[in-house]
């Protein structure tokens, strides 16, 4: 465990007032804070450093350069990926997946081929695959959790047939905090040969990633949740699949050998970053992940278990708190119904007493309606979250329904 | 329906939000309840968080609305809206500065486009309402 108070000192955000208030935020789930390392390192760079990635003959852009694939193997080791070519940067874990689904799933996948998602999944994570589907003729089977947001096996295990050629499941829901256990996943979706995508947005802040231990095929995150900044996500993807992938997008930076009618593609990961690619956000993602582990993953996971079982402690103090998303070992992620109070009212209410809150479908609307709403409100949790946090959010709430009688 | 002028005049008199919001939360209870047949996706407005419908309607040239919301502020804030736009001429409603009046009474955010709540969706319904009766 670690002193939390100290750690804030960190985040200059959460040090300010916001319309006078103290900034209770919740909202770590849609987007963490950042810590002054990325912030400063971004900013040295921006003044001191600058310049294009592997293009100039000049000191400051090998010195970049450099910077840029350290960057990569800082992620490399984040992972725990056999190589740094396994590592591609993109935009975010959407562009990342969409990657996936252009230069692997049409390339591989044919009529009547299955792709299996489950219920849980982020917009991100489901409508690429609908997109491949209609184009392919495939079908997106999408396999049953439980009213409580449990992963049910034998859910999984019925829809796994061996038409399944792609299994896309997320590590951790950002709605229900469910934690999906991606490792058995794998090995199941393995034995009937099918490749497995973990969408690891969520599971990537909360807890250790190891792409060896879990043997999925791909993996995707973005940045700007794991305390890095906007514009940068990884894609990790196993070396003989990227190398046998053809690239997204075209254009600088990716080549091996172009003629006025024919181009030859580099290597992965280059084949897959084509353009100017975002230089000084992967130097500031790469600052991120190691923020993170200089405080340690299982750290982070520990404060983490403290905060749900103390919000869970804490909400049924709340008349008719209803949590959506119930189970005791989640991680922190709290989508909620407080009696008949529409979300919308209840922001309202939060936002004014200074505690940010995310209210709706949160792009995963089809598991929003399974849950049976239209919109709820989600209060999410980062390793700078505090039990004064989660007071002052029982208080506002308190507050909402005084109001909302 | 209150007048808007009565309402920015209470609104003037209140200090903090929360007289403010409980003053809405009344102007709302008061909406007159939309009917149910009009409680569907042809009538509603997108871009909310929660459900809003408006439904239009023209009279002797002149254009009045009802409107209505799932959410009990929502509905505070559309009836402020109706007492704006409420039997007004489509050159009329084109000529109301709607954001300046949200601000006068201190509800600016409301109507932010930062803010998806989406009631600036609901302005701009009432608008495009008011450009095709126009034609
Ligand atoms: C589980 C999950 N998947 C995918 C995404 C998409 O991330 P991004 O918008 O950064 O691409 C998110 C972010 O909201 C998420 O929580």
């Amino acid at each position: 465990m670690y002193d939390v108070y100290k750690i804030r000192q960190a985040f200059p955000i959460l040090q300010k007032l916001i319309d006078g208030k103290p900034n209770i935020y919740l909202d770590s789930a849609a987007s963490a804070q950042k810590p002054k390392a990325v912030i400063n390192i971004m900013n040295r760079i921006l003044k001191n450093e600058y310049a294009n990635v592997h293009r100039g003959t000049y000191a400051l852009s090998d010195k970049i350069t450099d910077k840029y694939e350290k960057a990569r193997i800082i992620v490399q080791k984040f992972l725990n990926a056999r190589s740094a070519q396994e590592i591609v940067f993109t935009r975010n874990a959407t562009e990342a997946i969409n990657l996936v689904a252009y230069s692997w799933a049409m390339e591989n996948l044919h009529q009547g081929d299955e792709i299996l998602i489950s219920e849980a999944e982020h917009h991100a994570n489901l409508i690429p695959w609908q997109i491949v589907c209609q184009k392919k003729g495939c079908v997106l089977r999408v396999f049953k959790i439980g009213d409580d947001g449990a992963y049910l096996p034998h859910e999984f295990t019925k829809s796994l047939s061996d038409k399944v050629k792609l299994v896309a499941v997320t590590a951790m829901s950002n709605v229900l905090g469910t934690i999906f256990p991606i490792k058995t996943i794998t090995a199941e979706a393995h034995k009937i040969g099918a490749k497995v995508l973990i969408d690891a947005c969520q599971a990537a802040v909360h807890q250790k990633i190891d792409v060896q231990d879990i043997d999925c095929d791909f993996l995707a995150f973005s940045g700007h949740k794991t305390y890095g900044p906007t514009g940068i996500g990884v894609l990790y993807g196993k070396s003989e699949l990227l190398k046998s992938m053809p690239p997204y997008q075209t254009g600088g930076d990716m080549v091996d050998k172009v003629t006025y009618q024919h181009t030859t593609f580099a290597e992965p990961p280059s084949r897959f970053e084509a353009g100017t690619p975002a230089i000084v956000e992967a130097i500031g993602l790469g600052e991120a992940l190691r923020y993170m582990q200089k405080i340690g993953l299982e750290n982070i996971t520990l404060h983490e278990q403290e905060l749900v079982k103390y919000m869970y402690e804490k909400c049924r103090e709340i008349k008719d708190f209803k949590h959506i998303g119930s189970l005791p070992n989640k991680g922190g992620v709290f989508s909620f119904q407080v009696g008949n109070i529409h979300p919308q009212d209840l922001a309202y209410v939060l936002g004014k007493e200074g505690v940010a809150i995310r209210i709706g479908h949160h792009c995963a609307e089809p598991l929003v309606e399974r849950m049976g709403y239209n919109s709820v409100a989600r209060a999410s949790f980062g390793l700078y979250t505090t039990k004064e946090d989660i007071d002052a959010f029982v208080k506002a709430v308190a507050k909402a329904q005084k109001f909302f009688k | 329906m209150e007048d808007i002028n009565v309402i920015s005049e209470n609104f003037s008199l209140l200090e903090d939000w929360e007289d403010k919001y409980q003053y809405l939360i009344e102007l709302g209870e008061k909406l007159p309840p939309l009917a149910d047949k009009y409680k569907t996706d042809e009538w509603k407005v997108s871009g909310c968080q929660s459900q809003v419908w408006l439904v239009p309607d023209y009279h002797d040239g002149k254009l009045s609305f009802e409107g209505d919301s799932d959410a009990i502020m929502v509905k505070g804030i559309i009836a402020v809206i109706m007492a704006i736009y409420q039997n007004k001429s489509a050159q009329e409603i084109k000529k109301i500065a709607v954001e300046k009046i949200f601000a006068k009474l201190g509800l600016q955010e409301h109507l932010s486009l930062s803010r998806r709540n989406g009631m600036m969706s609901m302005v701009d319904k009432i608008r495009y309402y008011a450009d095709s009766f126009e034609k």
